[in-house]
Formats: C-alpha cells, sequence, structure tokens
C-alpha cells in the first residue's frame, strides 16, 4: 500500500480555514523562520480520510474478532465511555485552570472524578491513597520505584536490589533498574510460583523490595504470597504490586490484604479502557498508609464545605511524574466502567474471566502441552507438544494459522521461562460460541501440525502480509520516509 | 449483566465441563486473604452514568474565551480527526506485536515518524512518548547513555512544569543537573558556556520558550559540540509550520508536546511526546520504532523493529521502560498533519504568529501594560507586565468570562506583576478587542 507521502498531490489541500481577520504581518525576523514550508502530504480531506480507512482495514481490534493476548486483557471497550470522554465539559478543559487564583471552582466536575476515582480504587486494592499520574502501566511501575527509593531515602535505609521472579514482565527489571535499582531475578519453582527457597536466600538487607504480579504470568496464584510479602517487610523492603493481572481478582480479593505496600493498576486492562494500538494507557498508584507521604503532588483533596482541591504542598512527596493529573481522558473513561460494573459487577468481571480461561484450558489441555497443572485464573500457558517439535511446528507457526481462522493469536514465547510459550487470555467479555469456535480452531491446527505442518509453515494466507522480514528490517533499517 | 455474555445456563454448563464451580475456581487464594466485604456501590445503568457524568462535566468552566497556554493550547481540530481515529479497528487494537493483523497502525506510526522528521529536521523519531515532559527525561537519559557525561545543564526559559517533572525522576541518578537563569526572555548564553565542560551531557533549551521568545540555538549547538555534549531541543510543533527547524539548528536530540496536533486539552492528557534524533543516535533511542521491510512475497511491509534495546527483550538493560505510549494520540497528530497539510501547517502557525502580534499590539496600548522583555520575537505567547499583580487580575477576568493569562509568579520569582498571555489561531480579533476592554476595566 502507498505511503501518505506518495499520493500527495502538490498544490492540493485539505483543512481551508478562510481569510484571516487580522492583517498579516511580518513579525518575524527572517532568520528565525523555516526556510521551506515542512514537507507534510498535500491531500484532500476524502484522500486522507480513504488512506486512513485502508489502514484501518489493514488492523486487528477487539472489534473485530477475539483477541486472546495473554497478560493484556483484551476486553470489550464500552462505548459509552469514548462518548462521555468526547463531553466539552472534559474535552475542552484546560489543564492549568487550576492552577489560577480560586481555579480550582472552574474545575470541580473533574476533580470531583479524580477524588472519587481515587476512593473506589482504595476500596478495590486495599490501599490508602492513589495517583492518578502514571500515564501508563510500565510509568505506574517507575512511579512506584520511585516511591520506594524516596522511603529507603527517608528511612535512611541502604538498598539497592529489588527482586523479581524469572516470569516477570520485562517492564518490571526495567522500571527497577532506571530507578537506580540493581534487579536480582528470583527462580520459579517446579509449579510454576516462586521458589521460596530462592526467595529466602535473596532477601537480604540490601534488598529495596519485591515487584510481583500476582496471579503470575503462568495464571496461578501463588499461596505464599502473604508470606512473600512479609519476607521483605521482615528487612524493611516494600512490596510492589504488579496490577497487569488484576482482572483475575478484581472485586474478590486485594493486593492490599495479600500484604502489598505499592499497587499500580492497568486501567487498559482491568478496567476496560482501549489500548489504542499501544497507549494511551493510564497506570494508577496506591501506596499503603506508610508511603502516602511519597505519592506525586498534586493529590486531589475534599474540603469541608464539600469541594474539591488540589494539594501540592506536601514535603516528602517524589513531585511531578505528569505535568498535570495523568491521563485524565482515560482514567475517566475507567471511572465510567467502574461505576457501570459497581462492587458486585467487577467480582463477576474476574469470575468470568477466571471461568473462560479454565474452559480453555481443559478443552485443549489433551491436545497441546499445559505449562501448569491444576486451576488457573485469568490466563493459561501452553507449549507445542512433542510431537508438533518433532515436526518442526513452533508456536509461531500456530499463531500465525489462527490468523487465517480469524483469530488473534495469543501471546507467544512468554513467559520465557516456558519453551514454545502460548499465553492465553479469553477475558469476561468472550461468549461460549466465541470460545468453542477458538478452540475447534486451536484443535484443527494441532490436527495439521501432525499431517500437514508445511501448511501451518505457510500461514497466513489471508493477511494482507506474510511473515515480513525482521531481521532485514532492523539491519537495512529504513524507519522514516524523508 | 454489562458485557459478560454467558446466561446462567451457559455459566452452569461451562463449570459442569470443566467439573469445577465458581467458588472452587478460586479456592487457591487463602480464605484468610479475603475482605468480609467490599464498600462499593451498585452498578449504574448506562443511562445513569450518562446523566451523571454531563452533570460533572457541566461543573466544568468550559465556556471562558482562553489565553491560556503555557504549553497546552487551545487549536482549531478538523472534525476529519475524530471521525478517523475513531475507527475501532485503531482505538481496540493492542501495540502491534502481530505484524500480519498490525499493518495499519504499523504503516500508521511509520508515517508518523516521517512527518516528524520532516517538521523537526531531523533524521529518525520514535513512535511516541506520554507527554513532553517525560519525553524531556528520556532525552536525557539518552544523552547520558551517548556520552558517559553526567552533566545536564537546562535553562529557565524551559517550561517550568517539564523542569518540575525532570527533577522529580532524576533524583536517583548520579547526575549533576543544573539550572540557568535566563537572560531578556532568551536562554542564558554566557551562564550556559560558563557552566558547559568535558563532563557535560546535554544542554536543555525550547523553542519557542515558556515565555513565548523565538531563538536560534545554532549557537549553543556547536559549543555543546566542541565539549562532546548533546543540544536537547523541545519544540512546540505547531510553531515549526514557519519557525526555524531545530535539526537546522544543529539539535542532537528534538522533544516535545505534541497536543497541539490534533488533541484536545481533555484537563491534561492523553497528549503526545515525540522525540526525534539523529541516524547515528538511534540504538541509544528509548521507545518503539516501527521500520520498512518486505514479507516473504516482497511485499512491502511494515514490523517493530530495534528491539533489541526495548525491555521486553533487555530487562533491566534496556534502554527505557516504556512499553504502551500513547499510539493513538501520533496517529491523532499524523491524521492532523495530513489534514491541513503543507500549506495548512503554515498557515495555521502563520495565523497564531499574526493573531498574537495583533493582540500584543491592543494590549500594549492599554495606558500601564508594558511587554516584559524589550525588542523579542515571540511566536504565540508573550508577557506583559501590569500595573498590579497579575494573578489578581486574571482572576477579575475570570468573572467576565475570559482565562486572560498565566500568572508567572507561581514559577518564577520577582514576576508578580507578569502574566503570559496566550493567542492561538482559533481565537478571532472580537474576542481579543473584548479581552483588551475587559483587561482595561479591571485595572
Amino acid at each position: 500500500m502507498k505511503l501518505l507521502f506518495e499520493k500527495s498531490v502538490p498544490g492540493r489541500r485539505g483543512v481551508c480555514s478562510g481569510p484571516s481577520d487580522v492583517p498579516t504581518t511580518i513579525n518575524i525576523s527572517d532568520d528565525l523562520l523555516r526556510d521551506e514550508s515542512a514537507a507534510l502530504p498535500e491531500l484532500s480531506e476524502l484522500d486522507v480520510v480513504r488512506h486512513f480507512t485502508e489502514l484501518s482495514r489493514r488492523n486487528f481490534g477487539v472489534d473485530t474478532n477475539f483477541y486472546p493476548l495473554g497478560s493484556c486483557t483484551m476486553k470489550y471497550n464500552p462505548k459509552v465511555a469514548e462518548r462521555i470522554a468526547s463531553y466539552p465539559g472534559f474535552a475542552h478543559l484546560h489543564p492549568l485552570l487550576p492552577q489560577l487564583r480560586m481555579g480550582g471552582m472552574l474545575t470541580q466536575g473533574a476533580l470531583a472524578i479524580l477524588y472519587d476515582m481515587d476512593m473506589l480504587l482504595r476500596e478495590i486494592t486495599g490501599m490508602a491513597g492513589f495517583t492518578m499520574q502514571p500515564m501508563a502501566g510500565a510509568h505506574g511501575e517507575l512511579t512506584g520505584m520511585m516511591i520506594m527509593a524516596a522511603y529507603h531515602r527517608d528511612r535512611g535505609n541502604n538498598k539497592s536490589i529489588v527482586l523479581a521472579p524469572d516470569s516477570a514482565h520485562g517492564t518490571n527489571p526495567a522500571s527497577a533498574a532506571i530507578a537506580g535499582y540493581r534487579v536480582v531475578s528470583v527462580a520459579s519453582d517446579e509449579h510454576g510460583v516462586m521458589d521460596m527457597d530462592a526467595l529466602r536466600e535473596a532477601v537480604t538487607d540490601e534488598v529495596a523490595g519485591i515487584m510481583l504480579t500476582c496471579p503470575n504470568t503462568l495464571g496461578l496464584f501463588n499461596p505464599h504470597i502473604r508470606e512473600i510479602c512479609d519476607l521483605i517487610h521482615s528487612v524493611d523492603g516494600l512490596a510492589y504490586y504488579d496490577g497487569a493481572n488484576l482482572n483475575a481478582i478484581v472485586g474478590k480479593a486485594r493486593p492490599g490484604d495479600f500484604g502489598f505496600d505499592i499497587v499500580h493498576l492497568n486501567v487498559h486492562k482491568t478496567l476496560a479502557t482501549p489500548h489504542g494500538g499501544g497507549g494511551p494507557g493510564a497506570g494508577p498508584v496506591g501506596v499503603g498508609e506508610k508511603l502516602v507521604p511519597f505519592l506525586p503532588v498534586s493529590i486531589v483533596v475534599k474540603r469541608g464545605d464539600g469541594t474539591y482541591a488540589l494539594e501540592y504542598d506536601r514535603p516528602k512527596s517524589i513531585g511531578y511524574v505528569a505535568p498535570f493529573y495523568g491521563n485524565f481522558g482515560i482514567i475517566l473513561r475507567a471511572y465510567v466502567y467502574v461505576l457501570m460494573q459497581g462492587g458486585k459487577g467487577l467480582a463477576r468481571v474476574a469470575e468470568h474471566a477466571v471461568l473462560n480461561a479454565n474452559y480453555v484450558k481443559h478443552k485443549l489441555q489433551d491436545h497441546y502441552a499445559s505449562a501448569a497443572d491444576g486451576v488457573c485464573k485469568h490466563e493459561c500457558v501452553f507449549s507445542t507438544t512433542e510431537s508438533m517439535a518433532e515436526n518442526g511446528v513452533h508456536a509461531l507457526d500456530i499463531a500465525k494459522a489462527l490468523i487465517d481462522r480469524g483469530f488473534h493469536p495469543p501471546t507467544v514465547y512468554f513467559p520465557t521461562i516456558v519453551r514454545e510459550a502460548m499465553m492465553i487470555e479469553p477475558t469476561e467479555t468472550e461468549s461460549k460460541e466465541t470460545l468453542d469456535a477458538f478452540v475447534a480452531a486451536m484443535i484443527e491446527i494441532a490436527e495439521l501440525a501432525d499431517k500437514d505442518p508445511d501448511q501451518l509453515k505457510a500461514a497466513p494466507v489471508t493477511a494482507p502480509v506474510s511473515r515480513p522480514n525482521e531481521t532485514a528490517a532492523a539491519k537495512n533499517l529504513n524507519i522514516a520516509s524523508l | 449483566m454489562p458485557f459478560i455474555p454467558h446466561t446462567a445456563q451457559q455459566q452452569q454448563e461451562m463449570l459442569d465441563e470443566i467439573g469445577q464451580t465458581m467458588q472452587g475456581l478460586f479456592a487457591d487464594i487463602p480464605a484468610e486473604l479475603l475482605p468480609e466485604s467490599f464498600n462499593l456501590p451498585d452498578g449504574l445503568s448506562e443511562q445513569e452514568v450518562r446523566d451523571r457524568l454531563a452533570d460533572l462535566a457541566g461543573k466544568n468552566s468550559v465556556d471562558l474565551t482562553l489565553f491560556l497556554g503555557g504549553g497546552f493550547y487551545d487549536h482549531f481540530i478538523p472534525s476529519a480527526v475524530y471521525s478517523i481515529i475513531s475507527r475501532s479497528e485503531f482505538y481496540t487494537a493492542y501495540t502491534p506485536y502481530q505484524p500480519e493483523l498490525s499493518q495499519g497502525t504499523l504503516q500508521a506510526i511509520y508515517e508518523y515518524q516521517s512527518a516528524i522528521c520532516r517538521l523537526t529536521d531531523m533524521e529518525v523519531s520514535n513512535a511516541s512518548l506520554y507527554d513532553g515532559g517525560t519525553a524531556m527525561y528520556e532525552a536525557i537519559t539518552m544523552a547520558l547513555r551517548i556520552t558517559g557525561h553526567n552533566k545536564v545543564i537546562v535553562d529557565d526559559s524551559v517550561n517550568p512544569i517539564y523542569r518540575v517533572m525532570i527533577h522529580s525522576y532524576t533524583k536517583n541518578l548520579q547526575i549533576d543537573l543544573e539550572e540557568t537563569r535566563c537572560a531578556d526572555g532568551l536562554a542564558n548564553r554566557k551562564e550556559i558556556l560558563d557552566r558547559l565542560d568535558n563532563q557535560t551531557a546535554a544542554v536543555i533549551v525550547q523553542n519557542p520558550n515558556f515565555f513565548g521568545c523565538i531563538d536560534d540555538f545554532t549557537d549553543l549547538a556547536e559549543a555543546a559540540h566542541e565539549k562532546g555534549a548533546l543540544l536537547i531541543v523541545s519544540c512546540y510543533p505547531t510553531s515549526l509550520g514557519i519557525l526555524k527547524t531545530p535539526g537546522a539548528m544543529g539539535a542532537d536530540i528534538v522533544t516535545g508536546e505534541g497536543q497541539s496536533l490534533g488533541m484536545p486539552m481533555s484537563f491534561g492528557g492523553p497528549y503526545l511526546g515525540y522525540m526525534a534524533s539523529r541516524k547515528k543516535y538511534v540504538r541509544k533511542m528509548p521507545g518503539r520504532v516501527v521500520g520498512e521491510t518486505t514479507d516473504r512475497e516482497g511485499r512491502r511491509a511494515f514490523v517493530l523493529t530495534l528491539q533489541a534495546r526495548e525491555q521486553h527483550i533487555r530487562r533491566d538493560k534496556a534502554t527505557s521502560n516504556i512499553c504502551s505510549n500513547e499510539a493513538l494520540c501520533a496517529l491523532t497528530a499524523l491524521v492532523y498533519l495530513s489534514l491541513l497539510g503543507k500549506e495548512g501547517l503554515r498557515e495555521t502557525a502563520q495565523r497564531c504568529a499574526d493573531k498574537a502580534s495583533y493582540a500584543y499590539q491592543r494590549l500594549t496600548a492599554i495606558p500601564g501594560v508594558e511587554p516584559h522583555f524589550k525588542a523579542k520575537w515571540f511566536f504565540n505567547e508573550f508577557v506583559l507586565d501590569l500595573p498590579c499583580e497579575a494573578a489578581d487580575v486574571i482572576a477579575r477576568l475570570i468573572e467576565k468570562g475570559f482565562a486572560a493569562g498565566f500568572p508567572l509568579s507561581r514559577y518564577y520569582e520577582g514576576m508578580e506583576n507578569s502574566m503570559l498571555i496566550c493567542v492561538t489561531e482559533k481565537r478571532t480579533k472580537q474576542q481579543i478587542g473584548m479581552l483588551a476592554e475587559a483587561l482595561e476595566s479591571v485595572l
């Protein structure tokens, strides 16, 4: 397909703004101006609309079909949230208004939402206070690590190590490292959860904290979770809960009750805001009582007269991690979702997410090698079977064959501790009919892996492109049309 | 139940099939860890939630005439922008890990990277960062990696919001972050050159700067390069419709807030951090990058590339921890730039400058109102000195329906009577005239 720039016709205009109502003056010195206008495409409005419509047809979203991408919680994104976010009272609100004298009164609606969301998230997670500033899950992790560092600085602790399981998302070690910590990986045991002996060995006075998802990336709830938190606390470390997998327990159990000190939520996972093709998301961070003073500024508070205000004077705060109040438009969508679900609805979300994952796990376990026995939570992980491996069939081939059958593939090759991993997270918004159709496709593929592996190697044949050459992309780097 | 499809009968069938009860599926969570109950409200219907949120939206003052900018701008957004980015094939997709199902997102990001390079006159761009402030922080860590130096000099004409953010982020790093005090509205050459040494990783400046003043940093780029340091320029992208580009000035890393490219102000986000750089530094750049390649039948195809820099491969050795970025906002910026096109962006930028210039003339004609900086070129913001406290004047103008500007005393000592005024292409001659009358009446 042609690029926008290749469709450009010199002299063609899209949006026209009409004559100006003020005189055009040369009010800027020539040597401060650019020599030539930026070489942006010259297209009509219809040209642009057609180009992007064509691009959208070369894309796959949750609205297209089943998207069981493990660890990403690709649930349905309610349309009402999009509509509400576009209300002029939210979309046209300037973020600097509250910094004007008495300006907080100009934004009471927005501040009320931030405050109320703080209260709801406290109850959902069992934490004592939240910041809405982090603009993605990984940004929440970094904020959490900065809070951890500020806590230890305040206590005069000399800590340099953050622990993370070998099954952790890559963002965990990356976030800890960026905050200045050395990351030590803790091995999983034969059941796929953290090895307690390995952990006991790793916990020293040097340990600032641990980062964990719970359930973990194998979809397993670690029964020793309280003990892990206690062990970390015994050296004045802090336990960080990566909320990537909260959909498994939302409305049922709370990380605060397990003993975690810091929590982030991926609202674009659990709270149904759209992923946007890779953001924008939001990663609100909650903390236990002793860490509240370290939260970023500003914080929304409710005053005696029922009005809301922003509090900036918090001497122990780590400062600003976002220019204002985070991705307000995304927090707003998540707020709409929580209000619609209510407490009972959220519990049902977890129940049905877990039911769907176990249903798929049960249906596929005779056809693929399950990475863990027993009940899973929100996702299940499979490997290729021995006979598939003998036929040279890889997880990638299975993924590509699913594309030809109308499904988005699961996450493949993660977690890295599982050979040829295929990580399936159905979410609660998928019907039994959809799950059955997916299972049937997976079984058909498993049979082909024995009978006709070449057909899988040829997949996908229905997509606009097939197995692009990634090595060539990195070697002959072309990342901009100039 | 909202958004859950199973009927009670189907739920039972599924449980029977797997030989479980709903309780049994959660039996792995130790009972002593479960809360007795949740104090959460009952769910609302769509109609109830829309009514409640419409009520809350009504408590926000969005009918003020905005002369408030400060890095976040009220620009005109063509209707087709919203229409295109509302296609759910874009907004309900995940990060494009499966290229066969993501050519739409991938090609759009490649085109976005191209548009950012063309706008800034740089060679490479990433797929987006969170906002202008985090982009500046990422640029700092990139400069530390490239140079191996540990000192960073930032002039205080850089947006104070970004400066407080980079202070937060660098607290745990072993770096020496030094601020220079701008000289009559422009980056302070003398102080910067005095501090610039062979331990300097980067000099950070902004164009137009926080006061709206326009500068040319060619001299600073040369001086920085002589010491083995990089020049980081934060740039308001709309201004690049007419202003000299950071690429032409010799900048090494260009960052900025992309909100002005088609995103509503939305009370602070979601926005768009953009970052562009030189090809030689591309492997040190943070964030996703899309590259062009071919598929096995030789067709043009786009993929995520240079992933060996990223957290999901390199873990604690990655160039950044970023995963989700602001892909839909990058798409928004691309659609906006395509609709305006080469001439439209130039025209928008010129009109911002024209209207600001007109407002400047009208407002400085008011007795007692003086320009704060002498004989400086400005883009679409400028600083005025009032005969009394600016914060108070602004508060009085709110009562008359104007968000007339930003009181600089909030971030700058000794500027109690100064206000920053912003004029975008959306403001009319009539609105500017009414602001002038209102200002005169409250002084």
